[in-house]
């Protein structure tokens, strides 16, 4: 019997890869992408990588493709976006071996700067896009890219969402094929985008498009299920499930390539039920073109465009059904910096002198809320350092003197490099802080460049930030452990007031890192305590105040990195050893 | 088979994941079709987290939504209030009485409410247990989350022994005896 395993989402598509022979992986770590990669490395079989970016990985995967392999690279959806340069011409050259770009959009927004389709990608780049609805499905819609992209010359979108990326579910284990390399073969009318080529090219994208189309309509993974035809849904990924959930008896075609669209299957659909919705989360693709071909169904009208859908939507809105229980009035829980952050710490003196961060991509984003209230400005990978340097061009030097760009060690090597570059050339006079707790924290501690290690565990020489600021010609590089309030403060002060461009660089590792930096908890000395809450600012959630006024430390939360005993000016909280 | 809806609710950091592990084993382990829905990222780092388990012949669904709970388990007094209004109106609530504050509370902005356990109770089937007391009293806070899953165990149609061999082949193996000890004493055994 064959073998059934449950699987994450995530864990399916890379049981996929590695069930479809492929031999080279590339991502960049990216919340809810991040456990492909996590997965296919565990299979020898597979080069897997950690790239510094999503551009970069795409390029490793287009360039394994060419050279005859099937390749495939992984990243979140904002990632197509840095992405999008090669994907969009990758389109034009077609492949050598299989290649596949799975791409993991986040409805809902539980781990993103902004809710982007990327079919909307897909259709601008003119890349065909499968989106499977459970783990199964993930499984077997890899391997099916792999087959499309190979038979229709073309890179395979794979389109996850968080529901199906983080969800898991029974999977059928198969064995791995083992594919041939294809043949290498110089041909520049195909692998050289210049002008007269890409001409040429553009032409074959139009027609592989429209052989797609038209053949998709008896793709396995596109299926008609006829039950009672008065009502009828044209539906794909996990909002299917939430139609099978209320609706078990009305007709639904199934997508499973959500683009190209099979028209002709679709027209067949729309002409044999007598009400026709389309149910799709995020932006309406799939109906914006099932209307403009004179197809009459029901939408965007009622279905939102924002969000993450559910089965008690559909019962809201179709069935006028509310029976849903009302929510208590609790108070809100949002993420916060983690119990021995060394974020926390560099932020106390943010804003204890009261300085503006131009944020960035990370766990550190949270600087953002009280009672940090530091970071100003969120955009997108890289962008603190950008963004401050634009605001001193439009305002000058003086405006900037109370201003920091603040960006993490992984989001730096992201492309937080190209900006300090630009800050060099350009000469800005920004200071620049790297909060370096020496991992990809937010997405759950992956390996980059400056850490050391690879994705595989192979120990490797680390790119030295502080000699890479030095190289570019940075003469004010000052590295501080990012628990030194004094020196932390003292070189704020002094690199901010400077005439230069500046870096600091902020050294403690993430507190969740294997390896426990700090032996010790804190514990209050009641004796000691006058009540003042100066302990309680950072907002550190290991500490609360008693009903007395005094200060309580949970044991179990804290991390022992000593912050609150530094703020406590009378000398109140001790350590004691950890209990268990 | 109809199908069962397991919630596990908690704050980011309490160890929810692995608790849906042992639940998605179980099930698998008794035959039945199951999905399980997770949040992993930013909500991790001290969030409200929440963890839906679905199992049964055929499940089409992976989330739990409101008045649909079997079993809602939850490792914080907060989170139980949260979402008590995703239960069934028969469905069981098992709580585990610790209470960490959200950064509203500690702020100031909002007030860790009152009597939580004692209204549920009006309203719900209760259980509760001071988890982290009895982990620490046992030598390992992190294992308090087994014990309220053992809590919830009692509610649920597996059998001790089969709880024992999923929880065997699912944690860390230097953390099984340890763990095994915790599920027992929440399944009061």
């Amino acid at each position: 019997m064959a073998e059934k395993k449950i699987m994450l989402g995530n864990e399916a598509i890379a049981r996929g890869v590695y069930e479809a022979g492929v031999k080279v992986s590339a991502a960049y770590p990216g919340t809810p992408s991040t456990e492909i990669s996590e997965n296919i490395v565990k299979y020898d079989e597979i080069y897997a990588e950690w790239s510094p970016n999503e551009k970069v990985a795409m390029e490793v995967a287009i360039g394994a493709s060419i050279s005859g392999v099937r390749a495939m690279a992984s990243m979140k959806h904002v990632g197509v976006n840095v992405a999008s340069d090669p994907l969009y011409t990758a389109s034009y050259t077609g492949v050598g071996g299989g290649l596949v770009l799975v791409a993991a959009d986040d409805p809902g927004l539980y781990s993103s700067q902004n809710e982007q389709d990327t079919r909307c990608v897909a259709r601008a780049a003119q890349v065909p896009v499968l989106e499977p609805s459970d783990s199964q499905e993930a499984k077997d819609f890899v391997k099916f890219a792999f087959e499309m992209s190979e038979k229709y010359d073309t890179p395979v979108i794979v389109r996850t969402t968080t529901r199906l990326s983080h969800s898991q579910g029974t999977v059928i284990l198969e064995e791995r094929e083992e594919v041939p390399d294809k043949k290498y073969e110089r041909d520049i009318s195909k692998f050289v985008m210049m002008p007269a080529m890409a001409k040429g090219r553009h032409v074959y994208v139009e027609k592989r498009m429209e052989a797609m189309a038209a053949d998709g309509s008896s793709f396995p993974v596109n299926r008609a299920e006829y039950k009672d035809t008065s009502i009828g849904f044209i539906t794909s990924g996990i909002p299917y499930q939430y139609v099978k959930e209320v609706f078990p008896d009305a007709s639904v075609l199934k997508l499973g390539m959500v683009h190209p669209l099979p028209k002709k299957m679709i027209e067949e659909f729309a002409s044999k039920v007598d009400k026709l919705y389309i149910f799709e989360e995020l932006e309406p693709v799939i109906e914006e073109q099932v209307k403009s071909w004179g197809i009459s169904a029901i939408g965007k009208e009622i279905f939102t465009r924002q969000g993450e859908y559910s089965a008690n939507m559909l019962r809201r809105v179709i069935l006028s059904e509310n029976q849903e229980a009302q929510p208590a009035e609790v108070p809100a829980r949002p993420p916060i910096l983690c119990p021995g952050c060394p974020h926390r710490s560099v932020f106390t003196v943010l804003k204890k002198l009261k300085i503006h961060a131009a944020g960035d991509i990370g766990c550190y984003t949270l600087g953002a809320v009280a009672p940090l209230s530091v970071i100003d400005t969120t955009i997108c990978m890289g962008a603190s350092i950008s963004s401050l340097h634009g605001m001193e061009k439009a305002k000058g030097k003086e405006y900037i003197k109370d201003w920091v760009a603040v960006i993490g060690d992984s989001t730096f090597m992201h492309t937080g490099v190209n900006s300090l570059m630009n800050m060099v050339y350009n000469q800005g006079s920004g200071t620049v802080i790297i909060v370096d707790n020496s991992t990809t924290g937010m997405t759950g501690h992956q390996d980059h460049a400056a850490t050391g290690k690879t994705l595989k565990g192979e120990i490797v020489p680390a790119i030295s930030i502080y000699h890479f600021c030095k190289a570019i010609g940075i003469e004010h590089v000052v590295e501080v452990n990012a628990f030194d309030l004094p020196m932390l403060e003292k070189t704020i002060k002094e690199e901010t007031a400077r005439d230069a461009v500046s870096v600091i660089i902020t050294k403690s590792p993430c507190v969740l890192l294997k390896g426990n930096v700090f032996p010790d908890v804190c514990a209050p000395i009641p004796e000691k305590c006058k009540k003042c809450g100066a302990c309680l600012k950072p907002g550190c959630p290991a500490l609360t105040r008693k009903e007395d006024g005094s200060i309580a430390i949970d044991a179990t939360m804290c991390n022992g990195c000593g912050l609150c005993m530094q703020l406590c000016p009378f000398d109140a909280i001790g350590k004691e050893p950890k209990s268990c | 088979m109809i199908t069962k809806s397991i919630m596990i609710v908690g704050v980011g950091g309490q160890g929810t994941l692995l608790t849906s592990r042992i639940l998605g084993g179980i099930t698998q382990e008794a035959g039945y079709d199951v999905k399980l829905s997770e949040v992993h990222g930013m909500a991790q780092r001290g969030g409200s987290v929440v963890t839906f388990v679905r199992y049964g012949e055929k499940v089409a669904e992976p989330i739990v939504e409101e008045g649909q709970a079997d079993v809602l388990i939850a490792f914080e007094r907060l989170e139980a209030l949260r979402y008590a209004h995703f239960l069934k109106k028969d469905g069981v609530l098992i709580i585990n009485d610790w209470r960490i504050d959200p950064i509203t509370v500690v702020t100031g902005v909002a007030e860790y409410p009152e009597n939580v356990i004692e209204d549920l109770g009006k309203k719900h089937k209760v259980y509760t247990i001071n988890a982290m007391e009895e982990a620490i009293r046992i030598g390992n806070a992190k294992a308090f989350n087994v014990i309220v899953l053992g809590m919830a165990a009692k509610h649920m149609d597996f059998s001790k022994e089969d709880w024992l061999k999923v929880i065997e082949k699912t944690v860390p193996s230097k953390t099984v005896e340890i763990n095994k000890k915790a599920f027992l004493l929440g399944y009061g055994d």
